[in-house]
């Protein structure tokens, strides 16, 4: 009989060829897909070079992504942009995108239908983990190890222990995947899972919602994980073959496959969280906060800059107002986004209530632009790291939430929950 | 392959945001990137930091962002080596990648002090001189990735074997 092995196992062998693999092993392995940004793609352009190949391994199987710092921020940051876009006219890339026809990475990838369940998907940035939500293995890299599959097509990766993660029970109104995450961050520490896979499971994620899922496969790496990953269920195969009109298989850790650990959450009591400074995992429940005043709201990002996220956020502020002297910066996450969140109403609701919407990209999310924070400021924010510094000025703070949580607050001028409005 | 150098000491969790602040991310030009290296956490590290120094940390050593700019960053600024309890994980690929070397000890950041001179052989992982009494063994580094430090790094790695 065949050894039974882990979803991430599976994949692993599968793309190394070979019939099965153990944790610890390192195999060399095909990549099904290689993605870069603006910030990171240079690098990795610089050692493609040095490696000196002529054309990339595949063209058809690099995406490269203008979202960091675009629109430019600057004439480096246009430089930097400029040598991606030359780099990927030069070597016929055929995912190149910006502006208009993009996004942030890692909401378009799966939007265009350029993610597969059970492909391998590397990227050279760290949230590349996010299509774990579409049962890939995906991980994120430095630019090195990219430029190295962008003339070989291949990685070499220490196949990594999965710690399962089951979640049982009832959500509470306003708690989604956002909250999921944080709590387990707060249960794992930041380095919890550091090189190794994480599965989530159980009842409570096989009903959630893709745009949840992504969120907590977008922050696997908070906790240190190689990768994340869901069960390939129904949802996935509905959602992919809507966008790509392929029917993919399902696919699940076979039973009786080694976990290293096996976590049971159970959310009954699980309030929206919000992630305190310095650390994604320094968790709290919302009813916990003290009267904590706010000089921004930033809702967007890889983590929660879906039309889900809008929806929320659009619901709680219709019919009222951003708090006096706070900034709502709402940014969609793709400019396909940005279209439905205009034909649904979204836009115009957000922007009556006091938001000003930024086009799509990464943002304030970096520190990078398009809201930096000044020193001794406050902001909440839905996207996944606050980092001393992280917004802005090294003495600005950055607290985390969920888009409902950051909409309320931005109407409260504190942080606060739906129920108090 | 001895090492030689001045110490200097962090905590745990030192980030790659912290190493190396996203408003310097506007380019890759090593010497840049190399001048801003802790930035705003410790103003006076490219200050007084020279070739050769090792840096003796706590847990989670590069953790967040992917950014290669951050290793990069260190070893412009001239640090050989980084000795920590742990290293978030893609860090520790992208340091050896680019040929910078890392170990990791439980012990050493509890037992030597900022500007320490210790010695370090990369092949036992034995650490010797400064504060210490006595030597201490850091974690040997893997064969495949030791072999990546003797070629320098891993673009070097490729070149030299043809494949990987
Ligand atoms: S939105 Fe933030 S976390 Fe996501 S890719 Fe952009 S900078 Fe990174």
């Amino acid at each position: 009989m065949d050894t039974p092995m882990t979803m991430t196992e599976k994949i692993l062998a599968a793309h190394a060829g070979i019939d099965r693999v153990v944790p610890g092993e390192l195999i060399k392995v095909n990549v099904d897909i290689a993605l870069a940004n603006d910030i990171t793609a240079p690098l990795a352009i610089g050692v493609f070079n040095e490696i000196g190949k002529e054309e990339v391994f595949d063209p058809e199987k690099v995406a490269l992504v203008a979202d960091h710092f675009v629109p430019n921020k600057d004439i480096a940051s246009a430089e930097q942009a400029k040598m991606m876009r030359e780099f990927a006219m030069g070597k016929r890339v055929r995912h190149y995108y910006e502006l208009a026809e993009g996004g942030i990475e890692h909401v378009i990838m799966p939007e265009k239908g350029l993610v597969m369940p059970g492909e391998v998907v590397i990227g050279a940035d760290s949230h590349t983990c996010t299509y774990g939500a579409l049962g890939a293995f995906a991980s994120g890299v430095g630019s090195t190890d990219l430029g190295v599959i962008l003339s070989t097509g291949k990685i070499w990766i220490k196949v990594p222990s999965t710690i399962k993660i089951q979640y049982e029970g009832k959500l509470k109104p306003w708690v989604g995947g956002k909250d999921l995450i944080l709590f387990t961050l707060g249960k794992l520490g930041v380095e919890g899972a550091n090189y190794k896979a994480v599965e989530f499971s159980g009842e409570v994620v096989r009903n959630l919602p893709m745009d949840h899922r992504f969120t907590m496969a977008n922050m696997a790496v908070e906790c240190g994980a190689k990768n994340g990953i869901f069960e390939v269920d129904e949802m996935i195969i509905n959602y992919v073959s809507k966008v790509t009109g392929r029917s993919p298989k399902e696919l699940r850790s076979d039973s009786g496959a080694g976990f290293e650990q096996v976590l049971t959450i159970s959310v009954d009591n699980i309030e929206p969280q919000v992630a305190f400074p310095h650390s994604p995992d320094n968790v709290c429940p919302v009813s916990k906060v003290d009267n904590i005043l706010l000089d921004q709201v930033f809702i967007g990002s890889c983590t929660n800059g879906r039309l889900d996220d809008l929806r929320i956020a659009a619901k709680i502020l219709k019919g009222r107002s951003v708090a006096k002297g706070l900034r709502l910066i709402i940014i969609p996450g793709s400019s396909n986004i940005y279209k439905k969140a205009i034909q649904e109403g979204l836009i115009e609701t957000l922007v009556e209530a006091g938001a000003v919407i930024g086009p799509p990209c990464c943002g304030p999310c970096l520190g990078g632009h398009m809201g930096v924070l000044a020193s001794g400021e406050r902001a909440l924010s839905t996207s996944n790291r606050n980092f001393r510094g992280r917004m802005g000025h090294p003495d600005s703070e950055v607290y985390l939430a969920n888009p409902a949580l950051a909409a309320a607050s931005a109407v409260l001028g504190r942080i606060g929950s739906p129920d108090e409005l | 392959m001895k090492l030689n150098g001045r110490v200097w000491k962090f905590n745990d969790n030192i980030d790659t945001d912290v190493i190396i602040p996203a408003s310097f991310l506007n380019t890759s030009d090593r010497e840049e990137l190399g001048r801003h290296c802790f930035a705003y956490l410790r103003p006076d590290f490219t200050r007084n930091v020279k070739t050769g120094d090792i840096i003796v940390a706590g847990r989670n050593f590069g953790c967040g962002s992917s950014r290669e700019h951050a290793p990069l960053a260190l070893k412009e600024a001239g640090v050989r080596l980084i000795i920590a309890k742990s290293f978030a994980r893609i860090f520790y690929r992208n340091a050896f990648n680019i040929g910078l070397p890392l170990l990791e000890s439980e012990e050493v950041q509890d037992r030597v002090s900022e500007g320490d001179r210790i010695s370090v052989d990369l092949l036992s992982g034995e650490i010797t001189g400064g504060s210490l009494e006595k030597a201490l063994f850091a974690r040997p580094i893997p064969d495949f990735m030791m072999e990546i430090v003797r070629s320098g790094g891993l673009v070097k790695y490729i070149k030299e074997k043809g494949t990987f």
